[in-house]
């Protein structure tokens, strides 16, 4: 199912956004408030719920033993999971995870893997026969726009909460996570480039850009959205919004 | 595939004897199937793709309709045969979020408000893998789409850029992909420069981010190019014909 937004509103957002300003009067680089709790599950080895907004997304993370991949004899499993649950929105349906769940999945997935963040050669318990798998499942509980940046927000502060499970194999003083990932979705709304995108804006927008960044301003994945386009100059910005807003979001974790 | 070589880059050459700023072997040819409306084939390297349009024409079923514009489906599936250990037929998490993306970056050139309740299929078959099918599938696909008669603001070209032993490279091949540090493939409107595709894995200085968008704009021209020549190829013997 589709979200529905009526055109007049549409008008309405293209119209602010083409002096500067949004329907909630933030400015075109400012979040919505955040507020993160970790520890939010006891039966998890990790949790975090992040609020941004309206917008919730509850992340728990898992720690089982499981074979290594063929590939990385040596390394931890990483598995990304994301449902859209029929509670968080009139638009979500029951069933099998679709495409946009799917790509919410992959993207915080990349984000997550490619920052390196979790020590995954750590976490081989004997190579080529045992390592932990760490399965990240990211609970969509209310949409109000923006799942990238809050899922990833809520999976690196769900892995920071990991505490080892009490298992003999278990030999590490800690959870090997290192580096702080941060996503962040710009929109395009009316050539208008802003973050943060509450619901009818994101409905309203031509493309979404999200890209994340390490601390020192490298970026570790991105990935373009919606039916829209970018212009070189309107990619160049998107960064030094990722590059700003980033740094204010890693301050929350 | 065997281990990873010490150097992926050496004297300045690649693994294939590419420069960092060279595309592979590039073919296109436009209209090569007899039923589909409009399709087109792709090597690029060892990449062999195939894509075919169907429509505009009805949606069925009728609930998938929308009242005012067309609807753009876009399948993209590896064949069983087309890598190293064979891939489980069928569509997988991978290859959804890539029918997605293909999807997205086609939309913009096309005119979907002219056909309402209509749906055009893009099916994008990849017979033979060696990294960037995603985006040889895109450049594929939009020769297909104006081989199918349909109107579009501009052509998609795609390709990837990325980073290989500290090395900027352009059209990153299977082993590049695998063991290099970053991979960004990106489609782009060559005329209007406008990118319409932009995906990245891996870790990019913003300076080595900037390099890889200059390449990759460079080589989206060579690809442009190809794809204007496969529909001349196609269409201007029949003008002659005339």
């Amino acid at each position: 199912m589709k979200e529905l937004i009526a055109s007049v509103k549409k008008e309405y957002l293209a119209e602010l956004a083409s002096q500067g300003k949004r329907i909630d009067g933030r400015a075109l680089d400012q979040y919505r408030e955040i507020k993160i709790e970790r520890g939010v599950i006891g039966t998890a080895q990790g949790s975090a719920l992040v609020k941004l907004g309206n917008t919730q997304v509850m992340v728990g993370v898992k720690l089982e033993k499981g074979e290594p991949f063929p590939d990385t004899p040596n390394a931890g499993i990483l598995v990304v999971n994301a449902e859209l649950l029929p509670l968080a929105s009139p638009t979500f349906e029951p069933g099998p995870p679709n495409e946009n769940a799917i790509e919410l999945a992959r993207v915080v997935d990349r984000t997550i893997r490619e920052s390196q963040m979790i020590d995954l050669e750590k976490l081989c318990i004997k190579e080529g026969e045992e390592v932990w798998a760490v399965f990240v499942d990211i609970y969509v509980l209310d949409h109000d726009g923006n799942l990238i940046d809050a899922s990833v927000l809520a999976s690196v502060a769900a892995l920071y909460d990991v505490k080892p499970p009490t298992s003999e194999e278990w030999t590490l003083p800690a959870f090997p996570v290192r580096g702080k990932p941060v996503a962040v979705t710009v929109v395009k709304l009316n050539g208008v480039m802003m973050v943060d995108a509450g619901l009818e804006e994101e409905n309203t927008a031509d493309a979404r850009l999200t890209i994340s960044t390490l601390e020192n301003g490298n970026i570790c994945a991105m990935q373009k959205g919606g039916s829209g386009f970018f212009s070189r100059e309107e990619i160049e910005r998107a960064y030094e919004l990722a590059r700003k807003c980033g740094e204010e979001l890693r301050r929350k974790l | 595939m065997t281990g990873k070589p010490e150097r992926l880059i050496v004297d300045g050459r690649r693994l294939d004897g590419r420069l960092p700023d060279e595309l592979r072997p590039l073919r296109i040819k436009a209209g090569i199937l007899k039923r589909a409306d409009g399709s087109a084939y792709i090597e690029l390297g060892k990449n062999k793709i195939l894509a075919a349009v169907y429509g505009p024409k009805e949606m069925h079923p009728r609930h998938l309709q929308q009242a005012d514009v067309a609807v753009l489906r876009c399948r993209y599936n590896m064949a069983p045969f087309s890598v190293e250990e064979r891939k489980r037929p069928g569509p997988d998490r991978r290859s959804m979020e890539i029918s997605k993306v293909i999807r997205e970056a086609l939309e913009p050139v096309l005119f979907l408000h002219l056909y309402p309740r209509a749906v055009i299929d893009v099916f994008i078959e990849i017979l033979q893998a060696d990294a960037g099918t995603r985006t040889a599938g895109i450049t594929a696909a939009s020769v297909a789409l104006a081989d199918a008669g349909i109107p579009m603001r501009d052509l998609v070209a795609g390709i990837s850029a990325g980073k290989v032993d500290g090395v900027v490279v352009l059209d990153l091949m299977k082993e590049e992909d695998q063991w290099g540090e970053a991979d960004m493939p990106i489609a782009v409107m060559p005329r209007r420069k406008q990118i319409t595709l932009l995906q990245m894995d891996g870790n990019f200085t913003p300076e080595e981010f900037r390099q890889a968008l200059d390449l990759a704009f460079k080589g989206i021209e060579k690809i442009y190019e190809a794809q204007k020549e496969a529909l001349k190829e196609k269409y201007l013997p029949i003008e002659g014909e005339r």
